[in-house]
């Protein structure tokens, strides 16, 4: 156990041994490094994060070039296996795309949708959570009802009705610019509700200070206290939420691409990646849907595990 | 214990009217149903008689105030896709679903609460660490990879065990079921084990945290000191007040599973409601979609009545509460 309650160094001291210094002295650096299987967690992320952003850099093949893929090279096994090519290490696909780089591409897509529905969802959360808490009466009503509503199904089944909604409005324009988007909208749509919930809370707290009242006191109009004061106050919760929501719209983007409803063979995500795999799983090519499989629970696993160790370290009450 | 009741049934009625009123709206204003019915040769004047006999010229509240009644006599119109009765085809792929929900819950349930138990008691051993490792695993894997995983395991490499469809089926009056058959039992068994995991680790890490809490208490260390025997403890006393947490979140979960099966069924090929569902989405059937989503809330919502008012029979302070809040 670590003593959370163990007063923070002084300012003073803080401007005098600089701010690198007070950080690597902090409770929540303290407690990272205590826990190896953290550590473990933050490194495999951290890996896995990088080798994406540098994709373009350093995967051996670029999936998206056509003129590279030869469908001679298609269906090769991994490097080490008895017939495998040295240059494909993990292994082709169907159309002679290396596995490897299409995992490392598939990877940075997985990731982008990630981030962007996760900022979406506390985007949307956040607003309506800071308006709930701060107006009250029937706006707050209305809409911590319609949370209720909401929670009441899982994510995946709003998240395909929201797709199936945005299809049927699109009709047959829809293509493949917009299926990242509309993939990015089901996921960041369907999870807003826990933040809205968090936010609201500690609102309703906040906006009784002193700090508020005096605010108001001034004249300064309600959105400029919400966002300029209140929202600074309620955002730790948040970060947690949000950690833990980026593992779980990480696996709703694989299961809606493996539904066939997320991003298409051309632009591959590791959920697509793992859809395509599994129509050759009975020939026996097990090696197209296993590793990207391999590398999306390992993402999930790592980023879960962060998730949990920020939320035990943020709220000493939980432990 | 009236007015929780009561108060419990109009916040279920009030979430079923939300519901309905998505559904309605989806069905009404996304895309124009009117071409989804017709060909390409029908002309205008067939169109607007068309509109007209279906009554779309009605004010909208009528039209909603009419699809919520034919909702209830379980009329959902024509599937788009199939030009069947949508009642038909969830109809015929209801017991699908119902059987590999209830199986995998008795499966979650049978193996969870014994694994739960084992790990609160002897929580030092090298066996504990390893199934609460795993269970770690089984809550980060995707439902879909478990599938994929299980396919490729026991029935591409050992070939063991089938990997699609319901095997044969016995019809039994309007329900199916694959229970009486023996290529039925065997095709079960995977879908029901990746359903399942999810549902068996949080049984398992809820039984053993309830279990933790309750081997504490007072009335156990009395419980030894009389000089039962550990099994009288453990299982007579420790694990029955584990046990009304644990049926709660079951029930509450049963409601997801029913949503979660969507993806199982679609790995497994299992001819349930799920797998319909899904294909509307893809083909954007808007009649199935809101008659789906209509059924499942109507399910989520049953359920958690049930258990609210279970909870509020066995607990006597809930009935407090409702009564002063």
């Amino acid at each position: 156990m670590i003593d959370v309650d163990a007063p923070l160094p002084s300012t003073g001291a803080t401007h005098r041994r600089g701010r690198l210094a007070a950080l690597l002295d902090h409770d929540l650096v303290y407690s990272f490094t205590r826990s190896k299987v953290t550590v473990g967690a933050a490194l495999v992320t951290l890996l896995i994060v990088l080798a994406a952003v540098l994709a373009p850099w350093i995967a051996p093949h670029d999936p998206f070039d056509l003129r590279q893929l030869n469908l001679l090279d298609s269906h090769l096994p991994p490097a080490w296996a008895a017939d495998g090519d040295r240059r494909f290490l993990l292994g082709t696909d169907d159309q002679g795309r290396d596995v490897l780089s299409a995992i490392l591409y598939g990877a940075r897509i997985s990731l982008s949708v990630g981030v962007l529905s996760v900022a979406l969802a506390a985007l949307v959360g956040i607003a309506l959570g800071l308006i709930a808490g701060y107006a009250g009466g029937a706006l707050d009503s209305l809409i911590m009802r319609g949370a209720d509503v909401q929670l009441t199904f899982p994510a995946i089944l709003i998240a395909l009705l929201i797709d199936g909604t945005m299809r049927a409005l699109s009709g047959e324009a829809r293509n493949e610019d917009t299926a990242f988007w509309v993939l990015v909208l089901s996921i960041g749509l369907s999870s807003w509700v826990q933040y809205a919930r968090t936010v609201r809370g500690s609102t309703l707290v906040e906006k009784n200070k002193d700090y508020v009242q005096a605010a108001r006191l001034i004249g300064l109009d309600p959105t400029s206290i919400l966002f300029r004061h209140v929202l600074p106050n309620v955002m730790g919760p948040v970060l947690v939420i949000a950690t833990i929501n980026f593992g779980l719209a990480i696996i709703l983007e694989a299961t809606l691409s493996f539904l066939g409803v997320g991003l298409p063979p051309t632009e591959p995500s590791l959920g697509t990646l793992i859809s395509i795999g599994n129509k050759f799983l009975f020939a026996g090519e097990w090696w197209i849907a296993i590793f990207p499989g391999l590398t999306l629970a390992g993402l999930v696993l790592a980023v879960n595990l962060l998730g949990d160790w920020l939320r035990d370290a943020l709220n000493p009450k939980l432990r | 214990m009236l007015a929780f009741l009561v108060r419990r049934a109009l916040q279920a009625l009030l979430v079923m009217l939300v519901v309905a009123l998505i559904a309605f709206t989806l069905f009404r204003f996304v895309g124009d149903p009117i071409n989804q019915m017709v060909g390409l040769e029908t002309t205008q004047a067939e169109r607007a008689q068309l509109r007209e006999a279906l009554g779309l010229n009605d004010p909208v509240i009528v039209q909603f105030v009419r699809f919520a009644w034919h909702a209830l006599q379980l009329d959902f119109g024509v599937s788009y896709q199939f030009k069947q009765p949508v009642v038909t085809l969830i109809g015929e792929r209801f017991p699908a679903t119902i059987e590999l929900a209830f199986v995998s819950a008795v499966v979650a349930l049978l193996l969870g609460i014994p694994m739960g138990v084992y790990t609160a008691l002897h929580r030092r051993s090298w066996i504990s660490t390893a199934l609460l490792t795993v269970s770690l695993l089984g809550i980060s894997l995707p439902v879909f990879l478990t599938g994929i995983l299980l396919i490729f395991v026991f029935s591409v490499t050992l070939g063991v065990l089938p990997s699609f469809g319901r095997g044969e089926v016995v019809h039994l009056g309007f329900w199916t079921t694959g229970l009486l058959t023996a290529s039925g039992l065997r095709a079960i068994i995977l879908p029901a084990i990746t359903l399942g995991l999810f549902q068996l680790t949080l049984v398992m890490r809820l039984v053993r945290s309830e279990m933790l809490e309750v081997l504490r208490t007072d009335y156990i260390k009395f419980a030894r000191a009389r000089g039962l025997t550990d099994r009288a403890v453990n299982f007579g006393h420790a694990l029955k007040n584990t046990l009304v947490p644990v049926v709660t979140i079951v029930g509450l979960q049963l409601g997801s599973v029913i949503a979660f099966a969507i993806i199982t069924e679609t790995v497994f090929q299992w001819p349930g409601m799920g797998l319909l569902f899904l294909i509307a989405v893809q083909s954007a059937d808007i009649p199935v979609m809101a008659a789906y989503l209509l059924l499942v809330a109507a399910i989520f919502v049953t359920i958690n009545l049930i258990v609210d008012l279970f909870y509020a029979l066995i607990d006597p302070r809930i009935r407090v509460d409702a009564r002063t809040a």
